[in-house]
Parts: C-alpha cells; sequence; structure tokens
C-alpha cells in the first residue's frame, strides 16, 4: 500500500469540498478499496472518510417507503426487517467482517458486476439520492463497474418503495462467495420487475422477457436469457449462468 | 496410567494454550535487531528469455541497501532435488538446474528474478517496481500432453524435451498385465484428472537469514517441516556452509500440509544475503506470492484399467499417468507419482498383476510436490473410482464388489504385487464398522425422501489403505531417495525427575507436545506433565528428517520409544545398586523402582537425582548422568486404512452438491490421543473434501495463474462440511514399531475424495453420468448431467 492523507468530514458539503482535491478518493466500508490498495491496484493520494457523518446513517419507514443512508452498513440492513427480502440479501453478503464494515451507498457506488445489492435496488425501482440530484435505478447503473454518478458526487441515501412481494435466489461462487447469479425479483405497484447480478458482462441488467411473461400471466417455464454477453469464466460458463438465471427467477417468484 | 494422561487418553493439547491466547512464536514473530527486508521481483509471466535486467533506478531509491539478480550466485548451488527416479529403461531422470534467482530464462509466474534488500519491507517493493527487466516472452509449454509432442517449446534448453522420465512398475509385469486385460470377461476403463491443488496452510512461508560474521556462524528462521533436511540441503548443495556453521531454526510454524517440507530459494537467499550485507535479512510471503512460489499439489492425467473375471474378481491393473513436474524438480517431487503412487495401486485387494506406467512432465507452471497423502491420495482416486465405475457396470452393488476382492484378515503379511508387504489389516471389519455407522441399509428411505423435494441423492463408497510412517532407509535409498528417512530422539532427565525429550519430528499442528509425552509418561508412570518436548532447532535436537508421511508417531515415536527404554535400563540399574540388589529383580512401575517380591523400592525422582549427585554411585560401572538418544529405523512402512461413506444431495437443475453426511470407519492400530486422532481425521477428511468439490489451481494456455487468490481459488469452509462421524475402534496393531501405531495424518485426504465422487456419480447415475472430474462446482455438475442428456 502506498501513503495516502486521510480527511474525515462531519457533514456531505465538508466531504463534497475534501473530495474536490486532487487525486481524492471517498472511502465507504472499504471493503474493495482498502484490498485493492493493499494489492497496489489502487494508490489515491487522499482518502475521504464517510464513515464520520452522520445524515449519512440510519433507516426510516414511511409512506410505504423505506429510505437507507448511504454509510448504513449490510448488518444494520439485515436486521432491520421492514423489507425482509432485502434484510435477507443483506444477511448473506460476504461474511460478519464484511457486513459489518460494508454499506450500501458503497456497493452501490462501486457496481461490481456480482455485487447483491444492485438487483435489489433495480428489481425494486428504488432511487438512488445523492448531494445533487435523484436518480432513478433504471439510469442509475450504466455498466461493469460503472454508474451514473459524477466525479466527486456522493450518495446520501437509496428510497426503495415497499413491494407486495419479493424475493432474491442467488448461487454463490465458490471461492469468493460473490454472486454466481443472482436475482431480484419484487412486484411493486406497476407490476414485477427482474433484476440480474452476477451474470452479465455489462453488470446487472433487467430480464424484461421474464417481467413480460410475468406482467401478462405467461408462464417462466423453461425460459432463460441469451447466453451471449454472459460471464464466462473458471467458475461458469455463459450457457450456465444463463440457464441459472432462469432456474434463479423461477425460484425467486414462487419464493415471493 | 499417569493421572494426567497416558496412551489413550484425550489429553487436551498443551500447545493449544499459547495458540490460543496469541502466544505462539511464529517466524514472522521474529524480529532481530537491524534486520532488513527483502522483496522478490518474480515474473510476471510464464516463459520467457531474460535479455537484461536494469537496476540503476531501483538502486538509488530511498532505503535500498542492495540488489541481487542471478549474477550474485554465480559458483553458488541450484535447489537439489533430494530423488532420483529411474526410468523404465534404466536411465537416470532429466534433472534441470534450479537456480535462486532465474538465470537467463523464466519457467513460470511467480519465479524470482531479482531481489531487493532494503530498510523497510515497502521500499524494497518500491524500488524492485522501479527495475526494468527486458524479457522475450517464449511460447507457455502448460498442457502435459503438448508438451510431450515433437516440436514442443523445452522448458529447458539444455534438457532432452520435457520428459523428466517414463516409469514401469512393475516393469516385469508389464506384457502379462496386457495379457490379462486382453483376456479378461470384464474390462472398466476410466479417465480422469486428478485436480492441482495449492496447499495454503494458515502461516505462509517466512525465512530469516542471520550472520554473525564475529563468529562466522549462519542462523535461518524458517517456516519449515523438517529444519535438519533444509540445513543438510541448503548447506551441503546450495550455498556451500558446514553443519557446525549453519543453525536453521523452525519454531512454531502454522500447518505445512506437505508444501513446507521442502528447501525453497528464498531460504537459500536470506540465508546467502544477511551475509552480503551484514545485516539480518527477512522475507514474509504475502498471500498472493504463496500462490505463485509454494509447491503445489496432485496434477495427474491418468488412464486406468481394471480387468475383472466373471465373477467380479480383480485381475490386473493399468494405468497411465502423466504427472506435472512444473517448471523445476522440487525437492521430492519426482517419488510422488512413482513410488508413493504406484505401489499403493494394488489397494486393499488381491489383484495379482499390476503395472504403473507414469510419465513427468516439465511445464512452464510453479513446481508440483508431495501434498497430503502425496501420491497416495492419486493411487486411491483412481482406484476407487474405477472399482465404482465396475460395479454398475457389472451390476454389482460396490460395498459387496470390493468385499469380493478384500484381502483376508488371515493372509497377512500380504505381499502385494506392487513391492510392498501390508503386515496387518482387516478390511471386512472396517466395512462392517462403516455400514453399521453410516445406516447403509437406511440409505434407500432417504433417497426416497430427497427425491420428494426434487433433489438427487447418492451414496459413495471407498476403502483406502496407504503406506505412510515413511520409511526403512535402505529401501528408499534403493528407489532413489538421497536421504535416510529414520528418525532420532534425544531423552534428557533432568536431576529431581522431570525429563527433555528432543525430538527430530516437527509439530506444525499435529500435536507433538501433549501425544509424545502421554509415551514417556506412561512407560515411566509419572505425570505427562514431568515431560517437555523440545524440537524445530538444529542447535539441540539430533539430526531428524522431519514430519511429513503421517511419520511422527510411527517412526519419531519409536525414537523416543527407544531413547526412553535406555533411559529406564541406566535408571534400573541405578536403582539395584540403591536398593542392594541385582538389576534383574528391580520392577518399574508408577514411577517406583521396587525389588521383586518385596516392599523394598525407591522413586523415579530419588535415582534421577542419584544420577547426577553420584555420590552412592556405582561410578566404576556406570556413567553419571541420565540422557541417552536412539536413532529408529522402520523396518516396514505401517498401512492404516479404513472404509469411508459419503452422502450427498444433488440439485439438478443447478448441479449444486451439499453433502448430507460423511462417515468414516478407520484402522490406525493403536492410539495414544484419541482426541487428537480425530482431529486429524476431521482435517483430512476436509481437505479431502476441498479437493472433491471446491479447490483447483488453474493455469490458462498462457501459464497465468487464473485461481491465484482466495477471490478465484476455494477453500473449504465450516459451512461446507457435515459434521463428520469417525469410528477408531478397528484396530489391527502395527507388527514392527513398539507402540503398534499407523499414522493418520493423511488418511482423511486420502479416502474422501473418491468417497465424494462415488456419491455424486451415484446420485446422477440415472441420468447417464458416469464420471466428472474434480472439483465438483455447480457448473461442472451441471455440464456432466447436460452431456449425458
Amino acid at each position: 500500500m502506498h501513503n495516502f492523507d486521510i480527511e474525515k468530514p462531519s457533514s456531505v458539503s465538508e466531504a463534497v469540498a475534501a473530495l474536490a482535491a486532487e487525486g481524492a478518493q471517498a472511502l465507504a466500508g472499504g471493503q474493495t478499496l482498502i484490498p485493492t490498495m493493499k494489492q497496489r491496484l489502487a494508490a489515491p493520494e487522499k482518502l475521504v472518510l464517510l464513515s464520520g457523518i452522520e445524515e449519512l446513517k440510519g433507516i426510516s419507514a414511511s409512506g410505504g417507503k423505506l429510505t437507507i443512508g448511504a454509510a448504513t452498513t449490510h448488518a444494520e440492513v439485515a436486521a432491520d426487517g421492514s423489507y425482509p427480502a432485502l434484510s435477507a440479501l443483506a444477511a448473506d453478503i460476504g461474511d460478519p467482517a464484511v457486513r459489518n464494515r460494508g454499506t450500501i451507498g458503497g456497493s452501490l457506488a462501486n457496481n461490481d458486476p456480482s455485487a447483491d445489492y444492485p438487483a435489489a435496488v433495480l428489481a425494486s425501482n428504488a432511487v438512488v439520492n445523492t448531494n445533487k440530484r435523484a436518480i432513478a435505478a433504471d439510469d442509475f447503473f450504466v455498466g461493469m463497474f460503472e454508474t451514473a454518478l459524477d466525479e466527486g458526487e456522493i450518495i446520501t441515501s437509496v428510497e426503495f418503495p415497499l413491494p407486495e412481494a419479493a424475493s432474491y435466489q442467488k448461487i454463490d461462487q465458490p471461492a469468493s462467495r460473490f454472486a454466481l447469479v443472482g436475482v431480484f425479483v419484487a412486484k411493486g405497484a406497476n407490476g414485477w420487475r427482474v433484476a440480474v447480478t452476477g451474470a452479465s458482462n455489462e453488470g446487472v441488467f433487467r430480464w424484461s422477457a421474464a417481467e413480460e411473461a410475468l406482467n401478462g400471466g405467461g408462464s417462466l417455464e423453461g425460459m432463460a436469457p441469451d447466453a451471449d454477453g454472459m460471464i464466462d469464466d473458471i467458475h461458469g460458463s455463459a450457457a450456465y449462468r444463463a440457464h441459472l438465471v432462469g432456474v434463479l427467477t423461477r425460484r425467486a417468484v414462487a419464493a415471493a | 496410567m499417569p493421572a494426567d494422561g497416558g496412551i489413550g487418553a484425550s489429553t487436551r493439547r498443551r500447545e493449544d494454550v499459547r495458540f490460543l491466547t496469541g502466544k505462539g512464536q511464529y517466524t514472522d514473530d521474529i524480529n532481530i535487531r537491524g534486520q532488513a527486508y527483502v522483496h522478490f521481483l518474480r515474473s510476471d509471466i510464464a516463459h520467457g528469455k531474460i535479455n537484461n535486467i536494469d537496476t540503476s533506478d531501483a538502486e538509488n531509491m530511498p532505503g535500498v541497501i542492495r540488489i541481487f539478480t542471478s549474477k550474485d550466485f554465480e559458483g553458488v548451488g541450484g535447489v537439489p532435488c533430494g530423488w532420483q527416479v529411474t526410468d523404465r529403461f534404466g536411465q537416470p531422470m532429466q534433472e534441470p538446474k534450479h537456480p535462486v534467482l532465474a538465470e537467463g530464462k523464466v519457467r513460470h509466474v511467480g519465479e524470482p528474478i531479482a531481489a531487493v534488500v532494503a530498510e523497510t519491507r515497502e521500499q524494497a517493493r518500491d524500488a524492485a517496481e522501479a527495475i526494468i527487466v527486458d524479457i522475450e516472452e517464449l511460447p507457455a509449454v502448460i498442457d502435459m500432453k503438448a508438451a510431450l509432442q515433437d516440436g514442443a517449446t523445452k522448458v529447458h534448453d539444455d534438457l532432452t524435451g520435457n520428459l523428466c522420465f517414463d516409469w514401469g512398475f512393475v516393469e516385469e509385469n508389464r506384457e502379462a498385465v496386457d495379457e490379462a486385460i486382453r483376456n479378461a470377461a470384464h474390462v472398466t476403463t476410466l479417465e480422469l484428472t486428478n485436480n492441482r491443488l495449492v496447499a495454503n496452510p494458515m502461516e505462509p512461508r517466512v525465512a530469516i537469514g542471520d550472520y554473525d560474521a564475529a563468529r562466522d556462524e549462519h542462523t535461518l528462521y524458517t517456516t519449515s517441516q523438517n529444519p535438519h533436511v533444509i540445513r543438510l540441503l541448503m548447506g551441503a548443495f546450495v550455498l556451500g556452509i558446514p553443519e557446525n556453521k549453519l543453525r536453521v531454526i523452525a519454531p512454531d510454524v502454522g500447518g505445512g500440509f506437505g508444501t513446507k517440507i521442502f528447501h525453497y530459494q528464498e531460504e537459500a537467499f536470506c540465508t546467502f544475503a544477511a551475509k552480503a550485507v551484514n545485516r539480518p535479512v527477512k522475507w514474509t510471503s504475502s498471500r498472493s506470492e504463496a500462490f505463485m512460489s509454494d509447491a503445489h499439489g496432485r496434477d495427474h492425467v491418468t488412464k486406468i484399467e481394471l480387468a475383472l473375471d466373471e465373477n467380479g474378481k480383480f485381475l490386473a491393473v493399468r494405468t497411465d499417468t502423466y504427472a506435472n513436474m512444473g517448471a523445476y524438480l522440487s525437492t521430492f517431487a519426482p517419488s510422488v507419482p512413482t513410488w508413493l503412487h504406484g505401489t499403493l495401486m494394488a489397494g486393499n485387494y488381491t489383484t495379482p498383476l499390476v503395472y504403473v506406467n507414469v510419465k513427468a512432465v516439465f511445464t512452464n507452471t510453479v513446481p508440483v510436490d508431495a501434498y497430503r497423502g502425496a501420491g497416495r491420495p492419486e493411487a486411491t482416486f483412481q482406484l476407487e473410482r474405477v472399482i465404482d465405475k465396475a460395479a454398475r457396470e457389472l451390476g454389482i452393488d460396490p460395498i459387496e464388489l470390493r468385499r469380493r476382492n478384500f484381502i483376508q484378515p488371515d493372509q497377512y503379511p500380504y505381499a502385494t504385487p506392487v513391492a510392498l508387504e501390508y503386515d496387518t489389516g482387516n478390511y471386512p471389519a472396517t466395512m462392517d464398522k462403516l455400514v453399521e455407522i453410516a445406516d447403509i441399509k437406511g440409505f434407500a428411505a432417504r433417497k426416497a425422501e430427497s427425491e420428494s423435494r426434487g433433489k438427487k441423492r447418492g451414496l459413495g463408497i471407498a476403502h483406502y489403505i496407504e503406506a505412510c510412517g515413511i520409511a526403512p532407509s535402505n529401501l528408499v535409498g534403493q528407489l532413489g531417495a538421497r536421504a535416510g528417512l529414520y528418525e532420532s530422539a534425544t531423552v534428557r532427565v533432568n536431576p529431581t525427575g522431570g525429563l527433555v525429550v528432543m525430538t527430530g519430528s516437527h509439530s506444525h499442528g499435529q500435536g507433538h507436545e501433549t501425544t509424545f509425552p502421554q509415551v514417556v509418561a506412561e512407560m515411566i508412570g509419572i505425570d505427562a506433565g514431568m515431560v517437555e518436548i523440545v524440537h524445530g532447532d538444529t542447535a539441540n535436537t539430533p539430526m531428524g528428517m522431519g514430519t511429513y508421511g503421517s511419520r511422527s508417531i510411527a517412526v519419531g515415536g519409536s525414537a523416543i520409544v527407544r531413547a526412553t527404554e535406555k533411559i529406564i535400563a541406566k535408571a534400573r540399574k541405578i536403582a539395584a545398586h540403591l536398593l542392594e540388589a541385582s538389576d534383574e529383580d528391580i520392577e518399574l512401575k508408577d514411577g517406583q523402582f521396587t525389588v521383586k517380591g518385596t516392599d523394598k523400592s525407591v522413586a523415579w525422582g530419588d535415582v534421577c537425582l542419584a544420577a547426577y549427585v553420584p555420590h552412592n554411585y556405582p561410578l566404576e560401572d556406570l556413567e553419571p548422568g541420565l540422557e541417552e538418544t536412539a536413532f529408529y529405523d522402520p523396518a516396514n512402512f505401517v498401512y492404516p486404512a479404513g472404509a469411508y461413506a459419503c452422502e450427498v444431495e444433488v440439485d439438478p437443475e443447478t448441479g449444486k452438491v451439499e453433502i448430507m453426511s460423511f462417515c468414516a470407519a478407520d484402522d490406525f492400530g493403536n492410539i495414544i490421543n484419541p482426541m487428537i486422532v480425530e482431529g486429524q481425521v476431521h482435517g483430512g477428511l476436509a481437505q479431502g473434501i476441498g479437493q472433491a468439490l471446491l479447490e483447483h489451481c488453474v493455469y490458462d494456455e498462457n501459464g497465468q495463474l487464473v485461481s491465484g487468490s482466495y477471490m478465484d481459488y476455494a477453500m473449504p469452509r465450516a459451512d461446507d462440511l457435515p459434521s463428520f462421524v469417525t469410528d477408531t475402534s478397528c484396530q489391527t496393531p502395527c507388527t514392527h514399531n513398539p507402540l503398534g501405531v499407523k499414522g493418520c495424518g493423511e488418511a482423511g485426504a486420502i479416502g474422501a475424495p473418491p468417497a465424494v465422487v462415488n456419491a455424486v456419480v451415484d446420485a446422477l447415475a440415472d441420468m447417464g453420468v458416469t464420471h466428472i472430474d474434480m472439483p465438483l462446482t455447480p457448473a461442472r455438475v451441471w455440464s456432466a448431467i447436460q452431456a449425458a442428456k
């Protein structure tokens, strides 16, 4: 790890100001950034810690919406329970150490193609709030490790409309235990949404054919998305991942 | 039995007090005043010609003391290989030089090219990044069969091709085996891969070189399973330092699993560099370095054929194996696919004819050497898989087919067609015990229940034997070992009766500090708490061969028994003098020497005091003091065996395998500490299940290590494993060592993989699946189901 400076602001505005400096990088729970720095694959000159900002923390429910502060840890979401499928997802991220440090905001800003939270946010039609704006889930995830966030823009909270029914099903990649494939289904005001993580080279995506079938009263039996564009590695072929998307979607709908 | 636990007591591990309270002293815990740090610049390409190494910028970086390349090692030997295999045609294997730092070429990702010694670890790493290496990349040799084709790129330009050796065993049986297979009523054939593994001990390797210029003495602290072997190999073959000037210390070591047997370049480098810069030099491996520099395990590709008669009796076994050596020969690499593998191909069975062919191949990968079981898991996996396949083809129950071919209890000693003589065993008994503890009768009902939930359930059986307690020195000498394989012990009695046992064995998880005192205490009849164990330092232990091959209690324990017998013999003479009786009339019981048939006695402690304060002492006949050394060379291997049953549920839609139960009935002969033995079985099973379901070291076609971290290399975790059912009540004691013990350290890793794979294949047999190569990941299981459709 190379040397770096640390700044620990106590408000979002201070954090935004600190991030304006050359070579500055926000640090949320650090579950991706710190290992990357230890490998010398990233060498920010300054880390701006978000963990000291109270306004980024906490969970509140009102008007059929669950609002989670960006610096809320996975363990806190897991313990909340007001959105059971989301809490179950959080309870199965990584291991206890990861869940006690990692945050929902950090996970979404990183947008790892195998992370769990992006599937929940996209399927739930959640809104990602930042220091500048509110971004709809459909606009937030741009591609593998890419989001709609601008340079220096900080996620402040995520608003989940509480669905009628929802479930997350995943098969772990055996080594990392990230999602080899994870499927989150949620039935909200406008019907079912199906979001898939772990499978695609483009990161999280909505499986629209499955949504159409579900919302049109059709059957998911035998359905699977096209294997083109699916991740193909030592843990599973593209065909296997495409097959799993179908299996896990059916199981998620059954469990929701 | 001693009040605090003798032979047979599940005494708690005394070493755990320091391990579990953070008070262990591991090599990385040692810091010597003035020490510098080394960072190795390692090759990031698999195969290339080094045109130039420019260190000029790096040398001027902050904190840099000196940068070393192969030029600094001219006149220094290569890291030696400790075993020479002779091929089918009577020729010695091809043996390339293994330089401390790459000479002219790099041959695997991770090979050290240069080494920076600096004031801090970070400075050394910074400077290493500033070294400019001009390498002309060459095609990587990865696939073993491709490596042996005409015109293949050579890993070593000065060798003839990439074949290290072509070994046949038993060569005289070759034609008879071919004939038996041609004429057999049934032949079952199976092609399989024994997956390449990375050992991953919890503690990565560490080395510290220290040089005392005033005394001209070298000390190496290292994470080793056998410090004397390191001293011998490094002193005599690499650096030319006589043993009296070289001390090797392996303090607490956090797991070895074989990969810490071997002598590595980093040890030689730190020892050499400490003198060159006149500073202690420390290296601590990162986990990433461990993946690309610790010797790997397994990596065999095999075709096995089993010939049977119309009654299912085994007639012959023929195997054809390609064994990956990696880029260089690690210390015991050639012995693993040959003598530790071919000799096990009779298994527990009366197969009269066996022929094993092994082609050992150089590739541009990390060297491959012994890993928990070493050759015996590879043998057992093939044999127990092909027997299972034969049972299915012939419609015979797999337990029954094994029973029909078991060596029977009245056949011992039993000479196999592959050179071993099994001294004892009772395989029908271990199989009976397994049938009982695994509730084999209840399997059909459990299977029906699983199927009602949409899951496929399978039962897998394996029966293993291993040859361990390695090994008779004269025998292994004939087979190519460049070392003896005895073990040593010095027992030193203190004046007030406490003892120190200095053993050549090395404990790195096995619990020697607990079990060895149980043996000595039992023999004398004193508390085990009066006995301390010293190991791991060449300066204060007799020349020992270390710990591997499940040899510590069978060989090291036997040396302790022999030394303790000498102590008791001398103490009896002293007691006879004190009691004014003759030696033959003295009995030792519960720490008291008594004149037979009288109430005259003297306590152990008083005899010991007399030895060191010899006022009333037969000085004209007996030296004062009470200290004895014994070297024990075993007459034979020991042959633990056992029956394993694994039950799995497979999700046919996802391919995910869940182990529902795992039962092990082992015969380890006599047992010193049942709790420690059970722990060894658990650990072995976990590693065996890890190999079967999870672990896989993968190189791509360019020689890049794809599974180079825990993000891609799957280790078994607690929730991957069931609660094991173990039983060690079947005991046929070893006939040739004084404790009647066999080894238990590798058993689980040997027997588990075939049991797991047999179970998964059983679960999927009705879908047409006949084999799946390890690891049985969900993706592979699903693919096998699709392929069988």
